[in-house]
C-alpha cells in the first residue's frame, strides 16, 4: 500500500526517461560498436578488430586525415586560447567594471551568438571576409573560430566570476595590493577553474565545427570535420566510424575535464 | 594643542549620495588615537557606508576625512594605512592561513623572511599558530574570524576597521571574542573602529559610541552617557529598553518641570534643555529604575498590574497606567527580598528614583 501511494513516484516516468536516453545515444553507440567491426561492410558484424583504427593511421586515406587532424588541432588550440583570453577580459570588464550603462546589454550581447543559427553566422562570416578582401585559407578559419568560440568560453568564465564575491578583491586592496596585483594574486587564481573550463569548451567547439569552417575554408584546406564529410560523400567506410569514435572520445574527455574543473570550487 | 592632528580619524561634514538617495547627511566626528570606537545603529543607518568611506571602498560625495591630520579621502584603499576585518571575513580561499596573514606585509614589499616571521607573530596573537598551513575552509567560523583579525593586524595599521565581525558567531563565542578584541585593542594600542547593530555589544566593548540612524549621527558619548542621558527618543529607545510616554509640560521652575500624562496623572522631573511650558515631549523611564510598591513615594504613577514574566535574572512586570499606556518594570531577581511582586489586577504605585525620568524633546 505504502509504495502505491508514494507521492514521490510518478509512474511511467522511468520508461520515458529510458526512451529519451535510447534515442539520444543509439546512433553514437552503434557507430562506436561498428568502428570495431572486422568486416569492410558497415552493416554486417564480423567480429571485433582494430583494423579500421590501423587503417586511419596507415591506410590510403591516412595522409589526408593526418593533414586535416593537424589543421584541426592547431586551429582549436589557437582559437581556444585567444577566445579564452578575450572572454576573460570581457568578463572582468563586464562583471568587475562597476556600474555602467551598457552592462546588462553587454552581458546579453556576448552570449547572444550562441542562439544565432550557425548557418547565418557562417554566411555572414563568409560575406565579411569577401567584403574586406581576405583570401580564404587557414587564417580565415582561425579568425572565424576565435569569433564563435568567445561566447562558449565566456559562459563558464562569467558564471565562475559571478560566484566570486567582490570582497575578496576589496580585501586584497585593503591589504595594500594595487588593482593589478589584486587581480593577479586573488581574482585570477579564483577564476582559474572557470577559465580552464571555458578553454576546454572552446577547444571542443572549434574542433567539432563543420558549418562555419566549410564556408570560410579555402580550396584544398581541410579540417577533420570537413575531411570526414568529404570522405562520407564518396561512401561511408568503416574507417570514418573509427575517426568519429576517436573524436567522440576526445570530446567526452574534454567535457568531463571541463565539468570536473568547474566543479572544484576554491571558494568553499 | 590642535586636536585635529592628534585624532586618529577626523571626519568633517562627510556626505554620501547614491544618485537621489542620501546615505549619509553631513556627518562630522573625531575618533581619538588608541580608542575603541563603535558606530552603532540599525541596518541602513549609514554606519557601514561610513566605515567603507574610511577604508576607501566608497568615495566621499562631499566633505573630508583625515587620518592623523593627513587628508585621505581621495587615496585608493591600498594607499591608506588602514585595514579591515570584513563581515564575511573574505579570507583568500586559495592561500594558506599563513599566506593570508602575510598578504598585507608582502604587498607592502617586506622581504619574505620578515613576512613569514611577522605573520607568524600575528597568528600567535590569536592563538592559531598550529593552523598556519591549513586552508581557510578547513577552519571553523570562529577560527576564520581570528585569522581575518590577524591578517588585518599583521601590517600594523594605524586604524583597524571591523565591520560587524562577530555577527556570524554563536552567542558564547561572540561574548568571548568581545573580551578578546578588547584586550587585543588595549595591547596593540591600535585605534579600533567597530561597526555593529548590537547595542549590548557596543556598550560592552567601546570607549565611545556614535549612535547613528537614517544617515545621521544621533549621539556621541561613552556607554554610560548614551545609556543614562540619551539625547533623543531614538537613542533612548535603541539603547537598552525604555518606557516612552508622551507628556505635556505644565510648568518649568528651578530646573524642574511639572508635566501631565494623557490620562491626567502628574509628575515632576528634571527639565532638560529646550523644555518649555506647553511643550509636548516624551518622558523616558528605564524599566530597572522604577520600583513597584503598595505605597506612593516622592514621585509616583498609579498603575494596575497586568502580568509578571520571569526572564532568568530578572522579572518583567507589565502594568497599565491610568491612561491605558503600557509600562514595563524590571526587577532583578536578587532584589526579591526587597521588592514585592504583585498579582495581576493589583493596584500599585510606580515609584521612581530621583533623576530616573528624562524628558526628551525629539
Amino acid at each position: 500500500m505504502a509504495a502505491k501511494y508514494d507521492l514521490r513516484v510518478f509512474p511511467g516516468f522511468r520508461a520515458v526517461t529510458l526512451f529519451c536516453l535510447a534515442i539520444l545515444y543509439a546512433p553514437l553507440v552503434i557507430v562506436t560498436i561498428y568502428s570495431f567491426n572486422a568486416s569492410p561492410s558497415i552493416t554486417n558484424w564480423d567480429g571485433v578488430s582494430l583494423r579500421w583504427y590501423v587503417d586511419v593511421f596507415t591506410g590510403p586515406d591516412s595522409e589526408k586525415f593526418k593533414y586535416a587532424a593537424r589543421n584541426s588541432f592547431i586551429i582549436a588550440i589557437i582559437a581556444a586560447t585567444v577566445a579564452t583570453c578575450i572572454a576573460t577580459l570581457a568578463a572582468t570588464a563586464i562583471l568587475r567594471g562597476g556600474r555602467f550603462r551598457l552592462r546588462t546589454v553587454s552581458f546579453g550581447l556576448v552570449s547572444l551568438p550562441l542562439m544565432v543559427p550557425e548557418i547565418v553566422t557562417a554566411v555572414a562570416t563568409l560575406i565579411f571576409f569577401n567584403a574586406i578582401g581576405f583570401d580564404r585559407g587557414l587564417l580565415t578559419i582561425l579568425l572565424a573560430h576565435i569569433a564563435f568560440c568567445i561566447p562558449f568560453a565566456y559562459l563558464p568564465i562569467s558564471a565562475r566570476m559571478q560566484g566570486i564575491e567582490a570582497t575578496y578583491e576589496q580585501a586584497a586592496m585593503d591589504l595594500y595590493a594595487t588593482r593589478t596585483l589584486a587581480f593577479r594574486r586573488v581574482l585570477l587564481p579564483l577564476m582559474t577553474p572557470g577559465i580552464v573550463s571555458g578553454f576546454l569548451l572552446a577547444f571542443i567547439v572549434s574542433l567539432d565545427d563543420f558549418i562555419i569552417t566549410n564556408f570560410v575554408k579555402g580550396a584544398g584546406v581541410e579540417t577533420l570535420p570537413t575531411a570526414i564529410f568529404g570522405a562520407v560523400k564518396q561512401g561511408i567506410k568503416p574507417n570514418i566510424m573509427a575517426i568519429s569514435t576517436m573524436l567522440l572520445g576526445i570530446s567526452v574527455v574534454m567535457v568531463t575535464l571541463s565539468w570536473l574543473v568547474s566543479r572544484r570550487d576554491a571558494t568553499k | 594643542m590642535n586636536t585635529s592632528t592628534t585624532d586618529a580619524i577626523d571626519i568633517r561634514d562627510a556626505v554620501k549620495r547614491y544618485g537621489d538617495f542620501t546615505a549619509l547627511h553631513s556627518v562630522s566626528l573625531s575618533i581619538r588615537d588608541n580608542e575603541f570606537f563603535t558606530l552603532l545603529g540599525p541596518s541602513g543607518c549609514g554606519k557601514t557606508t561610513l566605515l567603507r568611506m574610511i577604508a576607501g571602498f566608497e568615495d566621499v560625495t562631499e566633505g573630508a576625512i583625515f587620518l592623523f591630520g593627513e587628508e585621505i579621502e581621495k587615496l585608493p584603499p591600498h594607499k591608506r594605512p588602514i585595514n579591515t576585518v570584513f563581515q564575511n571575513y573574505a579570507l583568500f580561499p586559495h592561500m594558506s592561513v599563513l599566506e593570508n596573514v602575510g598578504f598585507g606585509l608582502e604587498m607592502l614589499g617586506h622581504p619574505m623572511q620578515e613576512v613569514r616571521k611577522r605573520a607568524g607573530e600575528a597568528l600567535e596573537m590569536v592563538q592559531l599558530s598550529q593552523f598556519a598551513a591549513r586552508k581557510p575552509a578547513q577552519l571553523s567560523g570562529g577560527q576564520q574570524q581570528r585569522v581575518a583579525l590577524a591578517r588585518a593586524l599583521a601590517p600594523r595599521p594605524k586604524v583597524l576597521l571591523l565591520d560587524e565581525p562577530l555577527s556570524a558567531l554563536d552567542l558564547k563565542l561572540r561574548k568571548a571574542m568581545q573580551i578578546e578584541l578588547k584586550h587585543i585593542q588595549r595591547d596593540t594600542g591600535i585605534t579600533f573602529i567597530f561597526v555593529t547593530h548590537d547595542q549590548e555589544e557596543a556598550l560592552t566593548m567601546s570607549d565611545r559610541i556614535a549612535v547613528m540612524s537614517s544617515g545621521e549621527l544621533q549621539q556621541l558619548g561613552d556607554a554610560r552617557e548614551i545609556y543614562e542621558q540619551p539625547r533623543n527618543t531614538f537613542v533612548a529607545d535603541f539603547i537598552g529598553e525604555t518606557n516612552l510616554l508622551p507628556v505635556t509640560v505644565d510648568e518649568v521652575q528651578g530646573g524642574r518641570a511639572a508635566c501631565h500624562l494623557p490620562g491626567g496623572q502628574t509628575l515632576t522631573c528634571d527639565a532638560s534643555a529646550g523644555v518649555a511650558r506647553g511643550a509636548r515631549v516624551h518622558l523616558s523611564l528605564r524599566p530597572e529604575r522604577v520600583i513597584v510598591a503598595a505605597q506612593p513615594g516622592v514621585e509616583s504613577l498609579k498603575a494596575t498590574v497586568r502580568e509578571n514574566i520571569f526572564v532568568g535574572t530578572d522579572i518583567t512586570t507589565i502594568v497599565d497606567l491610568a491612561g491605558g499606556e503600557e509600562f514595563r518594570i524590571r526587577t532583578s531577581n536578587s532584589d526579591r527580598g526587597r521588592a514585592r511582586i504583585f498579582e495581576p489586577g493589583a493596584g500599585v504605585f510606580l515609584n521612581m528614583e530621583q533623576g530616573a525620568a528624562r524628558l526628551l524633546t525629539d
